[in-house]
């Protein structure tokens, strides 16, 4: 209980890059994600089986949720957005396994996420509207809001980082306070608390980048529809 | 004089937690109103629950930032010399 939740332990170094333990589960979780999919659309057949009939309900359920948020046809935004819904849920279950700290309760996985978000924001905002286009929506209802819009774009992926961090970690302090108070069985309600938590956590991180990217990509002046900013 | 330092960040921390959970009223507030919207129109539920976990993400937003302060104040004191 002693450690800071703030900084990591490396395990060894690559040359001059430190490896901790969340890097190996995060990459293990990619290797796994990369795996199940490559099996799976080997042999695609028009009469699915278990797997296929799981990953279509997937993506089925992703797209239907981009197009109700963004108002737009989820083909360009599948890949991206459904990719950190599905990475960000498994890491947070990834508690699961016994002796693996969930990945996302360090800041640097959460951190990397974020910035991928803020990258993905600019990146169809550029390919929407053109750089011209793009930078103009910075001076939107007038000149005035330029600084407070450059400084939103800062903040709000700020926010994101710091709502999964802090969720996902404040889960693994409250279960390491309570299994160091308590005997064996007593951690388990939070357990399973902390499995709800880590669902609605994935879901409300792929909603937020899908509504930034949305206000990114939408035409005219109704960026702010799904009334979600900060 | 870092033992007095240590004491008032302990104070500090459970000051900056006990001012987070003001954000529950605000999460109660707006759950009261989500079930009042969706007791008057159950068909639109849907889009409602969705954008109440948002805003509830928001609100929880708050409370989360007190919670890191609190955690900066335990464990990344910059006045603490270790």
């Amino acid at each position: 209980m002693t450690h800071s939740p703030l900084e990591a332990s490396p395990l060894f170094h690559i040359g001059p890059v430190p490896i901790s333990d969340f890097v190996i589960v995060t990459w293990g979780i990619m290797a796994l994600l990369f795996l199940f999919a490559l099996t799976v659309t080997r042999r695609l057949s028009l009469a699915p089986g278990k797997g296929q009939t799981t990953l279509e309900i997937l993506v089925g359920t992703i797209d239907g949720q981009i197009r109700d948020t963004m108002q737009a046809e989820p083909g360009p935004y599948r890949a991206l957005i459904g990719t950190i819904f599905v990475f960000v849920l498994l890491a947070n279950w990834s508690s699961l396994i016994p002796g693996v700290e969930p990945p996302t309760s360090h800041v640097e996985t959460d951190a990397a996420l974020g910035l991928i978000v803020f990258c993905a924001i600019i990146f169809y905002g550029i390919r929407t509207r053109g750089l011209t286009g793009y930078l103009a929506t910075f001076a939107e209802p007038t000149w005035i809001m330029i600084p407070l819009n450059l400084v939103e774009q800062i903040t709000r992926t700020f926010s994101l980082i710091v709502r999964l961090f802090g969720n996902m970690m404040s889960g693994v302090f409250v279960i390491g306070i309570v299994l160091s108070l308590a005997g064996l069985l007593v951690p388990i309600p939070f357990m399973a608390l902390d499995l709800l938590t880590g669902t609605i956590q994935a879901y409300i991180f792929t909603v937020l980048a899908m509504v930034f990217i949305g206000a990114a990509v939408s035409e005219g002046g109704s960026s702010n529809q799904n009334g979600a900013t900060s | 004089m870092s033992n007095l330092i240590q004491v008032v960040s302990i104070f500090a921390a459970a000051l900056a937690v006990s001012f987070g959970a003001i954000a529950a009223l605000g999460e109660g507030r707006a759950v009261a109103a989500a079930m009042d919207a969706i007791a008057r129109q159950p068909e639109s539920a849907g889009t409602l629950s969705r954008t109440l976990f948002v805003g509830l993400a928001m609100i929880e937003t708050m409370a989360i930032y007190c919670l890191v302060i609190a955690l900066l104040v335990l464990f990344a004191n910059p006045f603490i010399v270790k």
